[in-house]
């Protein structure tokens, strides 16, 4: 009986963790958390930064906000997640500012403003403030993964098509002969982002990934 | 002044045009994609914007200039502000609701979505990073401010129109929002020389 309990949650949290990462993809389904999405996926090193910080808030804050769950009252839920939220935050930025600091000068103002994207606090309220702590570590990795792979996707054409190949924490991928030395420099420029974006989520819907509006 | 900086009229320019927060730092992306479908709504998610951005700016400065830096605890502004942000946002409803009713009426829905707005919290966020003085951080407030109201209202004509026009099945909606983002911050980028 236990045993067969025990499965389901496994079952569960696979299903928690899969449906993150696809179904309900935070960036290219549900259209959230545009802001970092479009400002640091110019290069595939500050794409995947972000993703990082994104996933240890996420995860720390569905952790904390899960098991104080019981305890904190609805009226003042919202305070209470935010500052579940910017503590986290706080402690990434100090982190990133010590031993990263190439990668806190460059995702700039952005590191700090992880506390207003609406995946997190999103999250704490449709899901970790409801659920138990396994199933919201579940959810933190499914919708961190998939809001990686949404921004990993972003920053690849970006990069690509803006430098003319790909670097990845100072190793040079690949480079693409003609297209490097006379790169579309417009990609890694906010124009880029809208353009890259607004295609790829047509380009979903066009292949019947996502749903019409 | 007696700190050196960079001049008002350059600050206000610099976030009307050429730093657009919307096109050029893509911050408060939400209200611009899901808000700014009709002109009337537009103009009040920017005045409500406007108004907290301004009061939140003057409140962080003081408090980060006053507070934090002699205290030495600058790393704990995200906190702070994002606490003074909500509060603001909470008291300046509460005013406008008991001093005009009929501002109250068409800012009402509007005002409680701008606690999250990565707007206002991105322009307290420059203002200290910046290290802006009183004034000059009133000035980028507002010139932010300016500069999201101009986008929210630009947008939104130009989608009003664009209900009528025939685009491909895919690009429906959200999609050829982007596309028209991107037109447009790229006609802004021809701004940048003026700073």
């Amino acid at each position: 009986m236990i045993e067969k309990q025990e499965r389901l949650t496994a079952k569960k949290f696979w299903q928690e963790l899969a449906k993150g990462i696809v179904i309900t993809n935070p960036v290219f389904v549900l259209v959230l958390g545009l802001c970092p999405t479009l400002a640091v996926s110019n290069s595939l090193n500050n794409a995947l930064g972000m993703s990082a910080g994104v996933i240890f808030v996420l995860l720390g804050s569905n952790i904390i906000i899960s098991l104080l769950r019981k305890i904190t009252p609805n009226l003042v839920r919202i305070p209470v997640f935010i500052v579940v939220i910017a503590t986290f935050v706080t402690i990434l930025s100090l982190v990133f500012e010590a031993y990263l600091p190439p990668l806190y000068e460059s995702l700039g103002i952005y590191l700090p403003l992880i506390v207003v994207n609406c995946i997190i606090l999103g999250r704490a309220e449709v899901f970790a403030s409801k659920n138990s702590v396994t199933l919201s570590i579940a959810d933190a990795f499914g919708v961190g993964f998939g809001f990686t792979i949404a921004l990993i996707i972003v920053a690849f054409f970006r990069e690509l098509l803006g430098t003319g190949g790909l670097e990845v924490f100072g190793k040079q991928l690949f480079s693409i002969p003609v297209l490097a030395e006379s790169p579309m420099s417009i990609f890694i420029m906010p124009p880029g982002a809208f353009i890259v974006l607004g295609l790829l989520l047509a380009f979903f819907r066009m292949i019947g990934v996502l749903k019409h509006e | 002044m007696s700190e050196a900086g960079p001049s008002l009229i350059t600050i206000f320019i610099g976030m009307v045009l050429v730093n657009n927060l919307i096109l050029a730092k893509f911050l408060g992306l939400c209200p611009f994609f899901g808000v700014s479908k009709k002109i009337t709504n537009a103009l009040s998610m920017g005045a409500a914007v406007t108004l907290v951005m301004l009061i939140a700016s003057i409140a962080t400065t003081l408090i980060y200039r006053f507070i934090l830096v002699p205290f030495k605890v600058e790393f704990m502004n995200i906190i702070i502000y994002i606490l003074v942000i909500a509060s603001l946002v909470q008291i300046v409803e509460l005013f406008i609701k008991r001093t005009n009713i009929t501002l109250y009426n068409s800012l009402g829905i509007y005002l409680p979505l701008i606690t999250t707005n990565c707007a206002v919290l991105g322009v307290t966020l420059i203002n200290a990073q910046e290290n802006y003085t009183m004034l000059q951080s009133i000035v980028s407030a507002l010139g932010g401010g300016i500069g999201f109201t101009l986008m929210l209202i630009i947008m939104s004509a130009i989608r009003e129109r664009l209900e009528f026009a025939d685009t491909p099945k895919s690009m429906r909606g959200l999609p050829i929002a982007f596309i028209i983002a991107a037109i447009l911050s790229l006609a802004y980028m021809g701004f940048s020389g003026l700073i």
